[in-house]
Order: structure tokens, then C-alpha cells, then sequence
């Protein structure tokens, strides 16, 4: 009987109604994280890293380049779990959890995209190049953008979810082509310098500064996600009891 | 034959689908996507012919010379060569010994004329003192060497 708690306790979580406060509490937590990342990680990225011997001072963009691409594909994965868990299980928090992850994950994709152009520039010698590399981390923004278009043009929210899964589910094959495709085929953009199978290739102030960073938008990504699962929660279960009750939706609701 | 059945069917086609349409989308990634192409392949023959396309590689040591304003540099990936002549500003990274890839044609006097120099920098990122002690590590190997 011990072992059953545990496993209630873990789906109790998977309703909306119990996720919505556990949501709410653990923000303020995600969002000082995510100050306290930030503040370390800005404070090395400005002052602490020391200058590129080949980029000069332009390579510290790699402290928000890098982090916003990991967390344009992490994001992505992640969206595409829960739209997959949505559509084997029929939860349906999944469905709002995937809807709330898609412009986080635009957000980083686009800021991945902006940062390489201005990367670029100065070090390449251009904005934009169609490389393998830099058209798959395109191609993953319209995939961003096509789910939340397609989600929001359908009204009834189930089908909305399926629809969308579907797409997420697709787009998943983008993934492994964006990470490997400077293995695979010859690209203007540079290998990865830090990878599981070998030793990083960067002095290590300037990973430990952009995997603080990671960790900054990580926490950053979390935080705005539970948020806005919160808003989505409210929207969609406007009808139930439980939202009625809310301290606060009553009085706000005519 | 049972809706579950219909549906697990339905699935599986799409599934099947799917993983066809991918593996051709790879396919003609993989033949279109190189974004540029080595000496080596020039050499065997596998650049397009009287078209624009990209050479890449790194450029060779000692080769840059300028002449007004053009450029003449070699590209090398160490097995072969291409002697490029460029017109125009050079990237701040465009250095000998260090990748680039030129947008040209290749003439008939077998040199390639390019129209865009971009320089191509490599995943290492080092502070100075520690790019030249690599540099001083690797004076001391060459002069080591018999």
C-alpha cells in the first residue's frame, strides 16, 4: 500500500487542478535561479573571460549565442515529449505544457539566429550564409512557428493539441540534423567545441561562463513555461468548479 | 477489422510515410547542402562545371600576395591546391594558415576568381597568452623534428 502513495502522488500532479498551484509555487524559485545564473554568468561573460586570441572581444556573444541555440533544441525536445506523451496517454496538461514551451523555444531560436548574424559579420564576413548548419536552426524557428500557428488556428483546444503534437512530433527529425550537421557536411559555422565525447575545446573560464549561462536560461525557460501553463490552465478549465473557486478568478469573472 | 486496428493501421502508414519523406529529404540535403567544396574534389573533377559555387579550406602559408587591390591567395586542404585572385575587402579573420571559404568561378587559366571571401574560424577559444604558447609548443616540435 506504501508503493501505491508514491504513484498517486506522481499522477495526482498530471490533473491540472493539483498542477496549477504546485506551478505557482515553485516560480519565484525558478526565477531566482535563473537572476542568481544570470548575475554570475554576465559578471564572467563581461569581466571575467578573458579576450579570444583569434575573435578579439566579438566572440563573448557566444555567452548568449550558445546558450539560447541549446536551449532552442533542448526546448524543442522537450515540446515534442510532452505533445507525443499527449497524444499516446490522452493527458491533459500535456497538451497545454507543449502549447506553453513553443514561444520560449521560438524566443531562443530567433535570439540563436540574431546573435549568429551579428556573430557573423564581423567574424565570417557575412549576416547569413545557407549552410547546412544555419538552415536547419532556420528551419526549427518555422517549425516553432508553424505550431503555434496551427494551435491557435484551431478552436477547439483537444484537436488543437493533436493537431499540433503531430507537427512536433515531425519536427523532431530537425533536431539531430541542426547538432550534427557540422559533421556531417562541410559549413561555414565552426565545429562544436564543447561535446560529451571529448574534452572541450575552450578555456575554462569561457565554458564555465556560457554553461552558467545555459543554466541561467534554462532556469529562465522553466519559469516562463510554468507561467504560462498557469494562464493556459486558467483558460481552459475556465468552466470548472475549481477555477471558480480561485482566490484569483473570483471577482474578476462577472 | 476493429476502430483500434483502423487506427494502430493509420499510424503505422504514417509512420511509414514519414520516415520515406525524411530519408529523401536527407538525401538531397546531403547532396546540396555541402556548403562548399575542398581542392581534393576540385581535383576530381566533382566541382560544378562553369557554374558559381564555393571552394573552402585553409589558406596556405606564405601564399597571400596583393596586388593593387587584389588579393592572391592559395587554398588548400594539404593535398591539393587552388590559387584564388579576389577583388575586394577580406574578412578581419581572413588570415594564412587559418579556413576560408571563396564564392567564384574558376577560370580558364585554372585560377578561381572569387566574388565573396568569408573566413571560416575554428571551434578553439583561447585567451592570447595561451594561443602563443601553443604557438611556442609548436616552433619547438618543428625545430625537434630530425
Amino acid at each position: 500500500m506504501n508503493n501505491s502513495h508514491k504513484i498517486i502522488h506522481w499522477f495526482k500532479y498530471a490533473s491540472p487542478q493539483s498542477f496549477y498551484p504546485l506551478a505557482g509555487k515553485l516560480i519565484p524559485w525558478f526565477w531566482a535561479l535563473a537572476a542568481v545564473f544570470a548575475g554570475i554568468g554576465l559578471w564572467i561573460t563581461f569581466f571575467a573571460a578573458p579576450t579570444d586570441a583569434q575573435q578579439g572581444e566579438g566572440y563573448r556573444i557566444i555567452f548568449i549565442h550558445v546558450p539560447a541555440a541549446w536551449m532552442s533544441m533542448f526546448i524543442y525536445m522537450v515540446m515534442a515529449a510532452w505533445a507525443g506523451l499527449g497524444l499516446a496517454l490522452n493527458t491533459r496538461l500535456s497538451g497545454m505544457m507543449a502549447q506553453a514551451l513553443a514561444p520560449t523555444g521560438a524566443i531562443m531560436a530567433f535570439l540563436s539566429l540574431w546573435t549568429g548574424a551579428l556573430w557573423g559579420k564581423p567574424m565570417w564576413g557575412a549576416w547569413w550564409v545557407w549552410d547546412a548548419r544555419l538552415t536547419s536552426a532556420l528551419i526549427l524557428f518555422f517549425l516553432y512557428i508553424g505550431f503555434i500557428a496551427l494551435q491557435a488556428a484551431i478552436d477547439d483546444p483537444r484537436r488543437a493539441d493533436k493537431a499540433g503534437a503531430i507537427l512536433a512530433l515531425v519536427g523532431v527529425v530537425n533536431v539531430p540534423i541542426i547538432y550534427f550537421s557540422v559533421k556531417w557536411w562541410n559549413t561555414l559555422h565552426q565545429g562544436a567545441s564543447v561535446s560529451l565525447m571529448k574534452a572541450p575545446t575552450m578555456a575554462a573560464t569561457m565554458l564555465w561562463g556560457m554553461l552558467i549561462m545555459s543554466l541561467a536560461f534554462w532556469m529562465y525557460s522553466i519559469a516562463v513555461a510554468l507561467t504560462r501553463v498557469r494562464a493556459i490552465i486558467l483558460e481552459r478549465e475556465a468552466h470548472t468548479e475549481w477555477v471558480k473557486e480561485l482566490a484569483e478568478v473570483k471577482g474578476v469573472t462577472p | 477489422m476493429k476502430p483500434r486496428h483502423k487506427r494502430i493501421g493509420l499510424i503505422a502508414g504514417g509512420l511509414a510515410a514519414l520516415s520515406t519523406a525524411a530519408y529523401f529529404v536527407f538525401n538531397a540535403l546531403d547532396s546540396n547542402l555541402a556548403f562548399f567544396v575542398t581542392p581534393t574534389e576540385i581535383a576530381a573533377g566533382k566541382a560544378p562545371q562553369g557554374k558559381i559555387f564555393r571552394v573552402g579550406g585553409m589558406v596556405r602559408e606564405g601564399s597571400l600576395r596583393r596586388d593593387n587591390l587584389t588579393v592572391h591567395f592559395v587554398i588548400t586542404d594539404t593535398a591539393k591546391d587552388v590559387p584564388v585572385a579576389y577583388t575586394g575587402i577580406l574578412p578581419d579573420l581572413f588570415k594564412e594558415g587559418k579556413g576560408a571559404v571563396a564564392q567564384g568561378k574558376i577560370g580558364a587559366d585554372g585560377i578561381f576568381v572569387a566574388s565573396e571571401v568569408l573566413a571560416k574560424h575554428d571551434e578553439n577559444y583561447m585567451p592570447p597568452e595561451a594561443q602563443h604558447a601553443v604557438d611556442q609548443a609548436q616552433q619547438t616540435a618543428k625545430t625537434l623534428k630530425p
